[in-house]
């Protein structure tokens, strides 16, 4: 008996039980992309009125007017922008910092616990950040840091105006505080990964530990550590509700960082269940495909970046 | 070259295997003996681990990998394609080179955990109490049956593997270096333990220590990989023969020591 | 001589420099704790005055009336989590099997950017597809649809770290149940998924920590309630949702009840997460040995 040399596929699944296994997991995992693929559709076919009647001026008409039918985002997205740089400028200086003394300098005793309260910070609901925002921050923004800026800086456009408490510098830093963590963890992770020759080299070249850190390790972790910073500004653009309880939801554009504001996403949250008009509506889902799509794309782009540093490792 | 032996329990034709488009091994035909240690030496990479899995057909579950040729157990292809290889691999039991018994098992349930279905719990108690005596382990775990697997020694561990795999009933026991991640007494104790096995299964064993088949073989086969890294079978002969008067100059470079 | 003394007032001032950096990246690290532990002192010291039994057990009062609590607000947040969490598991752990026994080529790729894709959309954008299909259609709010939003806020978690879970159980595991002759699927499911368990064990209760205190999508699919409402087809009272609702409220009785709601919701989210922690160590035990 001869058997020619032809080569056999190989069928993995063969038995009943292994099939029926192979196509209930198959079934799972379609059902998972039907979901994300059904929550971009739902989005596009929601929005869908509301494109057809504003066209792309949605995004740069300014009015937002229930009354007459006639919406324009860009209170919302100058909003959203604003407050996310605020808190991207602070984050990404507190968090990257902080990340540079955990990976290089915090002995144990200190660096384990400091990670694991910096890490929880993560997990502090929204709700929570926001209502501590409300009652204790935007107070205090009010009575004496809005004071001491404008005192300071009160002849910058940026820094003028009545001080409510509530507006964009408080939305801006509740924000901050919420992506810290972000910042932190992956790029205390991205540090560490960096090999300790290379450490070792710049020492030995007579570099000090600080000169070491800033100079050597940090610009060659730097992808890891933006793609960090781009993942925290992923978070910050679709935070809703922290960001709802003090922004002072008014779609106005205003110079000073003082001035209320609203955002993207406080805007649906506000007004999607009191829309009474179904223009309305789809112009209120239609800023939730914009924010889906910035934010899949801030995303994607994080995610890219944290990749090619750290393998295909999960973030 | 040795020819295919009719009667023979396990026996290859033209056997290649690949992963993916990389050939690792090619036109290996070999028979083994019954009730016999084979013994599989060669150096480093040269495809005798994936010959072995080739055997219970658990090289395809690797990505990408095809085999072509035949394996013959009891002279039916098993490659053909109405044959189930799960079927074939409980006539066929393996041990790895590392210990692998299941973390989350006890030992009483790893030593069970493919023995014969509808057995009630004496049934099931007997079986164990077999296969763990036959892999002389039985005195070591017995007042412990229920705790992990992985408090065991190293040593411990691959005799219960070995129970594991002969709880099966197995004819064939392919065995990968089985004493590749142990000290000298647990090694000991594992050959010895393949020479009372033999007895009663047909064991095809890979190695690359020479004085290791020498001891546990009654017949070695010597494996080479050529100038293209495809893994070749050079010669099988009975191992007082094989080590003294091989036929083969390749064989006699190796066994003396020449391709280091 | 002056050259040395120069090198050396130089040394000191990058030593000087180095010292000040060090100062500034550990102020840096403590502000980051120090936030934790202010919003944490305010949340206790405001909120332990809200609680008591009444606070847990009662159903809310009306402004003006004192007393009440949040009752169904915690019950609701269990139906709600529940439902989410049942329907999470199968879709995420099959989906983590899927990805770690075919994981490669251009489907699975596909499928994992797509989950990357899922864990950063904002979750008031999930709130509004879950409006769209489970609560429009049927022109009313239910919890079964704030269920629905949560379980796709837990998929991206669940999904990634069963797949790693299962990965990470050593190939020589399940190569040894499949030369015994099991079949994949008990191969799957009665050695390797075992073995993963403390793994995705700790993924679940993250992704529970996650979504126990979302707010956003719950305003448009739960809607709330003032009644004891266990019916998920029907608006249901949640506790995050009465926080938010109870802290931009202007009545003070409304505002301490809020920092008693957020005491809850944080308490909890810890204990999930130190849980998540303490199952994360044994599974490193387990698969270490």
């Amino acid at each position: 008996m001869t058997v020619g040399p032809q080569f056999r596929r190989v069928a993995r699944f063969v038995s009943p039980a292994d099939r029926g296994f192979a196509a209930v997991v198959y079934g799972g995992s379609i059902l998972f992309a039907l979901l994300i693929i059904g929550l971009f559709v739902e989005l596009v076919l929601g929005s869908w009125p509301s494109i057809i009647a504003f066209g792309p001026s949605f995004i740069w008409k300014s009015s937002w007017d229930p009354i007459t039918s006639n919406f324009g985002a860009l209170p919302m997205i100058f909003g959203t922008v604003m407050t996310s740089l605020i808190a991207i400028v602070l984050a990404a200086f507190i968090g990257i910092m902080a990340a540079v003394f955990l990976a290089d300098f915090a002995p144990q005793w200190l660096g384990q616990p400091l990670s694991f309260l910096i890490e929880l910070l993560a997990a502090v609901p929204s709700v929570v950040y926001g209502l501590w925002g409300l009652f204790v921050l935007a107070p205090f923004m009010r009575t004496t840091i809005g004071p001491a800026l404008q005192h300071v800086l009160g002849w910058v456009p940026l820094f003028s105006g009545p001080i409510y408490g509530v507006g964009l510098l408080t939305g801006g830093i509740i924000l901050a505080l919420m992506i810290v963590p972000t910042v932190t963890a992956i790029s205390r992770d991205v540090l560490v990964a960096i090999p300790r020759d290379l450490r070792e080299a710049s020492m030995a070249l007579g570099s000090t530990k600080w000169e070491t850190a800033i100079r050597v390790v940090l610009p060659a972790a730097r992808v890891g550590v933006f793609g960090a910073c781009v993942l925290a500004l992923g978070r910050a653009l679709g935070e809703t509700i922290a960001v709802t309880m003090v922004i002072g939801n008014r779609p106005e554009i205003s110079a000073s960082l003082f001035a209320p504001s609203y955002t993207l996403a406080s805007v649906i949250a506000n007004e999607f269940t009191e829309a009474t008009t179904s223009i309305y509506t789809s112009a209120l889902i239609e800023l939730g495909l914009i924010l889906f799509l910035v934010s899949m794309a801030v995303n994607a782009l994080a995610r890219f970046m944290i990749w090619s540093v750290r393998g295909s490792e999960r973030v | 070259m040795t020819a295919v032996a009719g009667g023979e329990l396990l026996a290859t034709q033209d056997l290649g295997a690949y992963y993916g488009t990389r050939q690792a091994i090619a036109e290996v035909t070999i028979a083994f003996r019954r009730k016999a240690v084979t013994a599989l030496i060669g150096p480093s990479g040269c495809g005798k681990t994936t010959l072995l899995r080739c055997f219970n057909r658990i090289h395809e579950i690797s990505f990408d990998a095809r085999v072509e040729g035949s394996v013959f157990l009891d002279g039916h292809d098993i490659y053909a394609n109405d044959v189930d290889p799960m079927a074939i691999r409980r006539r066929i039991g393996m041990v790895f080179q590392r210990p692998n018994p299941f973390p989350t098992l006890s030992i009483f349930d790893n030593t069970i955990a493919c023995a014969p279905k509808g057995l009630n719990y004496q049934g099931k108690m007997e079986a164990a109490e077999r296969a763990l005596r036959s892999a002389a382990l039985w005195d070591e775990v017995k007042d412990k049956l229920r705790t992990s697997p992985l408090r065991l020694s190293g040593g411990q561990q691959q005799r219960l593997c070995i129970a594991r795999a002969v709880a099966a009933h197995p004819e064939v026991l392919l065995m990968d270096e089985p004493t590749a991640s142990l000290d000298p007494i647990a090694t000991a104790v594992i050959e010895e333990l393949m020479a009372s096995l033999c007895k009663e299964f047909t064991i095809v064993a890979v190695t690359h220590n020479m004085q290791q088949a020498a001891r546990v073989s009654s017949v070695t086969a010597f494996m080479l990989a050529d100038e293209t890294g495809v893994g070749r079978l050079i010669e099988a002969d009975a191992t007082s023969k094989l080590f003294t008067k091989p036929s083969d100059r390749r064989t006699e470079d190796y066994i003396s020591g020449r391709f280091g | 001589m002056a050259q040395s003394a120069s090198r050396h007032r130089n040394l000191a001032r990058r030593r000087i420099v180095g010292g000040l950096g060090v100062g500034l990246a550990l102020l840096c690290a403590i502000i980051g704790a120090a936030c934790l532990l202010i919003i944490l002192g305010y949340v206790i010291v405001q909120g332990a005055g809200a609680l008591n039994r009444d606070f847990l057990t009662q159903l809310p009062h009306p402004v003006g009336v004192p007393g009440g609590g949040v009752g169904n607000g915690i019950l609701g947040t269990f139906i709600i989590l529940g439902i989410a969490t049942a329907m999470a598991i199968p879709i995420g752990l099959l989906t983590g099997i899927y990805l770690s026994l075919f994981g490669r080529g251009p489907i699975p790729e596909a499928l994992r950017f797509l989950s990357d894709v899922l864990s950063g959309v904002p979750s008031i954008a999930i709130g509004l597809f879950a409006y769209a299909v489970l609560v429009a259609p049927f022109k009313h709010f239910s919890a079964f649809s704030a269920s629905f939003a949560f379980m796709m806020l837990m998929l991206p978690l669940l999904v990634r770290t069963s797949e790693q879970a299962i990965r990470s159980v050593p190939q020589t595991v399940r190569e040894g149940a499949l030369a015994l002759g099991m079949s994949n699927f008990r191969a799957t499911v009665r050695i390797v998924i075992p073995t993963a368990m403390p793994a995705i064990i700790t993924a679940l209760l993250l992704a529970i920590a996650r979504v126990i205190g979302e707010t956003a999508p719950l305003l448009f699919t739960a809607f709330g309630s003032q009644f004891w409402e266990s019916n998920p087809n029907r608006p249901m009272a949640v506790l995050a949702l009465q926080v938010f609702t109870y802290a931009i409220s202007p009545y003070p009785s409304w505002q301490a009840q809020a920092w008693g709601g957020a005491l809850l919701l944080i308490g909890a989210v810890f204990v999930l997460s130190l849980g998540a922690r303490l199952m994360l160590r044994r599974a490193m035990r387990g698969l270490e040995a």
